[in-house]
């Protein structure tokens, strides 16, 4: 019997996660590369309908139980312990997202199996599984194989593009029946955000404005895009003073200091009182007319141009990518 | 030296607290307050303050001195000693009582405002309010086309010690006055070095804020490195740091002749005048910082130098000298702004440019560092940014000489 | 209520970090440490609730670099008492340091009882796992992470929390105590202490030190670094050329690369 490859599924609210998709895509290259089979492990109530888009896994698994109708770690962990008593894997993915954090700890921890956290990357090299791994912040990479299988891997959004682990063919489905203890949490009720109640400092994208954006008529465009990333608008301080935004919004030495996977700069010169605030945001682009402008110095990527122009035109090339696939 | 009266100065006098204050010369003064409101009147918050020195005053007289230290007013507090210098009876205000009543205010506050919180924070862990690396604090150095000495590498007997200062050091715009006054320091042929990585904030800031155990803890640190090297005179870019180490740090046991670069170069202006070749077509205002003018009296040194620059006009704003309104940096002032704002008050810089634009004038020259940032910042708000620049008074001497 | 706080150093990325010469590990001599930023919040929510509802709280380290200054702060911010652990190398995984503070907290009198166990929920070193649910599986208690509310009811033994969620939705849960909780925010921004406070009780109190009652054998994190790099920062943006609609198009594609997208 041909090795196993685990990705375990992330859904959340009846819907299947996009970085259960890159974990596929992921998965898939490296279950080729080690001649395995590729499953994804689905652990959910009356959710065998979410397994239709797993096709890029060879075979889904999925136990069904009352409990997991919300996810909590324990209960994962005590689910994926009976599992590794049926069955045999090289390796098991976790998204690691709000959502499941914790699970893939408690796992090894029960297990004693390795858990190698903050993936990017996993890739057989070398006779070894190895991953690529992200570190304080950012600021150090490492490539690290584990002694001991099954591997434990947390992995970081953004592995993989999310439509190169969709499919459209429907993958089999082989129940697996677990019993679960009560465990000693449950989720009462979940809270929405109130509207306009915006915590900056908790957004994966940030959407920043500055002078460029020339008035309060034009922030609707910064809305726009922001709403395209399910993220925030912020701004530098002259927007705030001018009103425009309330200081909730601030970002920067007098303001908050914020740390996206994202941050847009959009006609933001790049003042130190600034960048203090941004600098360790994990992907920084710039938007600006002046090519001379401080911003560029600290962003990755930048634009030499005219924020009321670029702004529409980046929302419009969104919309019209996200108008290819029909899932998260 | 002119200004105000010295105090602290004299290292056998025991520490002023509250408890003593009134058992003290300085604490002796404060009873002979004749409640004029002089200092109410002439404070540039003091129509939104709740507890003006005046009133301080008569709170502790009638012994209700904690109904202050619950009140968040002293916060508007930036130091500026514009209370100390205009009262009629010569007390130690911005000196000795302010500080000592901020302090009980700090520790009753439910919250520290967040932008000053991490300010006292970065002081205390890395020697600068900005988060910077301690070890990159020497970094801009290498930006010269000329080396200077730094005294960890080479700690020979040097003239002066430059004490360059933290936002000289790191901040871009303070880098170019650090360039700036190492090329006047150069073409004088001073025998100078500087502490390099191994300099920390004086602490004067978090002193006048009330965060007395951050001031102590970095005298100690600086008295200890100081104590390493020789030299005959400290020269220093900050005027805070000047007065910390003028006024407070002889508690502390400091000896060494201290001067700010102003006046320092003031008195190397006929070896200067040749030198400044290039004419300048600026008219400039110049702004009196605080402590260099207001506390310790050199007022007229910055204005020698800059009418020696040929092509410069000087014209004076309205409030000069002993009146000149605060950028607000001082006290604490430079990390409050958005606790300022949520308050409604207009920031100080923008009142002080908007005056500096009247006067038709080009650049606002400047000494202490945290005036630039501050009336840049202020320039762009207003929209002034093309009519107005901003100078050190070192970086206007540095551009009229010859390259 | 007993509240136990483990706090963690960690290196500092304010300076640059540097890659020791076997190329696989961070060259600590010239590290600085620095409270991991979660557990100051830990501290801040433990404070909190003791403020509250009253109770004892305990503040529990690892030895290290500049760890005693945090742990006299924590004394001074109101904790009442401050425990050192003493004994381990220097630079243990997340996991080693878990199996370390969980032998010391089952063996030593007045930390088994504890009624919560709060630390950060992620630490910027967390390699091998984290340390939440770690210290949650070796004392065998109930374990949730990303917490940003937490409001004991001492009497009913439950405790409801706060988790965050994608995209600003919570979720309330109830949880039974004894549990140990990952915290990501305390309910307030942790407090200042002023310096002078730290160095009173520098001078007045002491802190308890124990000696580590676990070793940790190598080899204990079942991982192996095989390479540790710093990426190259290239010190400017590399700039997109063309129209808006080129430029947009590019960086559409770059962030959808990403998974930003």
């Amino acid at each position: 019997m041909a090795a196993e490859f685990w990705v375990i599924v992330e859904h959340w609210k009846g819907r299947v996660s996009q970085i259960t998709y890159e974990a596929l895509a992921l998965g898939r290259e490296v279950a080729d590369q080690l001649g395995a089979s590729l499953h994804a492990v689905l652990l959910g109530h009356n959710a065998h309908e979410l397994a239709s888009t797993l096709g890029k896994a060879d075979c889904v698994i999925y136990a069904n139980h009352p409990l997991f109708s919300e996810v909590v770690a324990e209960t994962y962990a005590e689910a994926l312990v009976q599992l590794l008593k049926e069955r045999k894997t090289r390796s098991i993915i976790f998204p690691l997202t709000n959502v499941s954090l914790g699970a893939a700890t408690l796992l090894g921890a029960r297990l004693r199996l390795p858990v190698v956290n903050f993936c990017t990357d996993i890739q057989f090299a070398e006779g070894k599984i190895q991953a690529h791994c992200i570190l304080y912040g950012g600021k150090i990479e490492s490539r690290v194989a584990a002694e001991g299988e099954p591997t434990i891997f947390g992995l970081w959004p953004g592995a993989r593009p999310a439509d190169k682990g969709f499919s459209e063919r429907r993958p089999p489905v082989e129940e697996f029946a677990v019993s679960l203890s009560e465990p000693a949490i449950h989720l009462k009720k979940y809270m929405e955000p109130a509207a306009g109640d915006v915590d900056i400092t908790q957004q994966e994208v940030l959407v920043a404005v500055g002078r460029g954006i020339q008035s309060q008529e034009n922030l609707h465009l910064a809305e726009n895009l922001a709403k395209q990333f399910h993220g925030a608008v912020c701004a530098s301080r002259p927007v705030i003073d001018q009103g425009w935004l309330p200081l909730s919004r601030q970002v920067g030495k007098s303001g908050a200091t914020v740390k996206p996977k994202l941050y847009l700069a959009l006609g933001i010169s790049g003042a130190p009182e600034h960048t203090e605030g941004m600098k360790a945001a994990a992907l920084i682009v710039a938007v600006n007319t002046d090519s001379g402008a401080p911003i560029f110095n600290i962003a990755h990527y930048g634009i030499v141009g005219d924020v009321l122009k670029v702004l529409p035109a980046l929302t419009k090339a969104i919309e019209s990518r996200k108008g290819v696939g029909s899932h998260a | 030296m002119g200004g105000a009266t010295l105090t602290g100065g004299n290292p056998s006098s025991p520490e002023v607290t509250l408890d003593n204050l009134l058992q003290s010369p300085q604490g002796r003064d404060l009873l002979t307050c004749i409640q004029c409101g002089l200092c109410a009147g002439t404070c540039p918050y003091g129509d939104v303050m709740a507890y003006p020195p005046r009133r301080i005053i008569a709170m502790l007289r009638a012994g209700m001195l904690e109904g202050v230290f619950k009140s968040e007013s002293l916060l508007a507090c930036v130091a500026c000693y514009s209370c100390m210098a205009k009262c009629p009876r010569n007390i130690q205000l911005t000196e000795v009582l302010l500080p000592l009543v901020k302090e009980q205010v700090f520790l009753n506050l439910a919250e520290l405002p967040a932008e000053l919180h991490k300010a006292l924070d970065n002081t205390l862990r890395y020697g600068n309010p900005m988060a910077e690396s301690p070890r990159k604090r020497a970094a801009w150095i290498k930006t010269l086309d000329f080396p200077i000495r730094v005294l960890a590498e080479d700690p020979r007997p040097v003239d002066v010690l430059w004490f360059v200062e933290c936002q000289n050091s790191y901040h871009p715009r303070g880098q170019d006055v650090s360039r700036a006054t190492a090329k006047l320091f150069h073409a004088l042929g001073i025998d100078f070095a500087i502490l390099g990585n191994e300099e920390k904030c004086a602490g004067e800031c978090a002193r006048l804020l009330g965060e007395k155990g951050l001031f102590d803890t970095l005298t100690d640190y600086n008295m200890a490195v100081f104590s390493k090297y020789h030299f005959n005179r400290i020269v220093t870019s900050g005027t805070h740091a000047y007065d910390a180490f003028t006024h407070r740090y002889p508690a502390a046991g400091f000896r060494y002749q201290v001067e700010h670069t102003t006046p320092f170069f003031a008195a190397y202006l006929e070896q200067l005048k040749p030198r400044l070749n290039r004419t300048l077509h600026y008219a400039v205002t110049y702004h009196d910082s605080c402590c260099l003018g207001r506390h310790n009296g050199f007022y007229e040194q910055p204005r020698l130098l800059l009418q020696a620059i040929p092509g410069v006009k000087l014209l004076e704003m309205p409030h000069n000298r002993i009146s000149a309104i605060c950028c607000g940096g001082g006290g604490g002032g430079m990390w409050l702004d958005t606790y300022y704002k949520a308050k409604g008050y207009e920031r100080l810089s923008e009142r002080r440019v908007k005056e500096a634009v009247t006067t038709g004038a080009d650049v606002i020259a400047v000494s202490c560092p945290y005036e630039i940032s501050r009336f840049e910042d202020a320039l762009k708000v207003l929209g002034h940014e093309k009519k107005m620049i901003v100078r050190d008074v070192t970086e206007l001497l540095s551009e009229a000489m010859e390259v | 209520m007993n509240i136990l706080v483990v706090l963690r150093m960690v290196p500092d990325v304010v300076e640059e970090l540097e890659i020791a010469p076997d190329g696989k590990s961070l060259n600590l001599e010239f590290a600085r440490m620095v409270l991991s930023e979660s557990d100051d919040h830990a501290l801040e929510q433990a404070l909190l609730i003791k403020e509250r509802d009253g109770g004892t709280v305990t503040a529990l380290a690892l030895e290290a670099p500049e760890v005693d200054e945090v742990l006299f702060a924590a004394l001074a911010k109101g904790a009442d008492r401050a425990l050192k652990i003493t004994g381990p190398k220097e630079g243990v995984t997340t996991r080693e340091a878990a199996h370390i503070i969980a032998g010391v907290i089952s063996s030593e009198p007045g930390l088994k009882g504890a009624d919560l166990v709060l630390t950060g929920t992620q630490a910027i070193n967390d390699l091998d796992g984290l340390m939440a649910p770690l210290l949650a599986q070796e004392l065998g208690l109930p374990f949730l992470g990303i917490v940003t509310g937490l409001v004991p009811n001492f009497s009913a033994r439950v405790a409801l929390a706060t988790k965050e969620y994608p995209r600003g939705v919570r979720g309330e849960f109830e949880v039974a105590l004894p549990a140990t909780f990952g915290i990501q925010a305390a309910e307030k921004p942790p407090r200042y202490v002023p310096v002078a406070k730290v160095r009173a009780v520098m001078k007045s109190r002491k802190i308890d030190c124990v000696s580590l009652t676990e070793t940790v054998e190598p080899g204990f994190s079942l991982l192996q670094v095989l390479e540790m790099t710093k990426p190259q920062p290239s010190g400017h943006a590399e700039i997109l050329e063309g129209s808006a609609d080129q430029t947009a198009g590019a960086l559409c594609t770059i962030l959808a690369e990403r998974g930003l997208l």
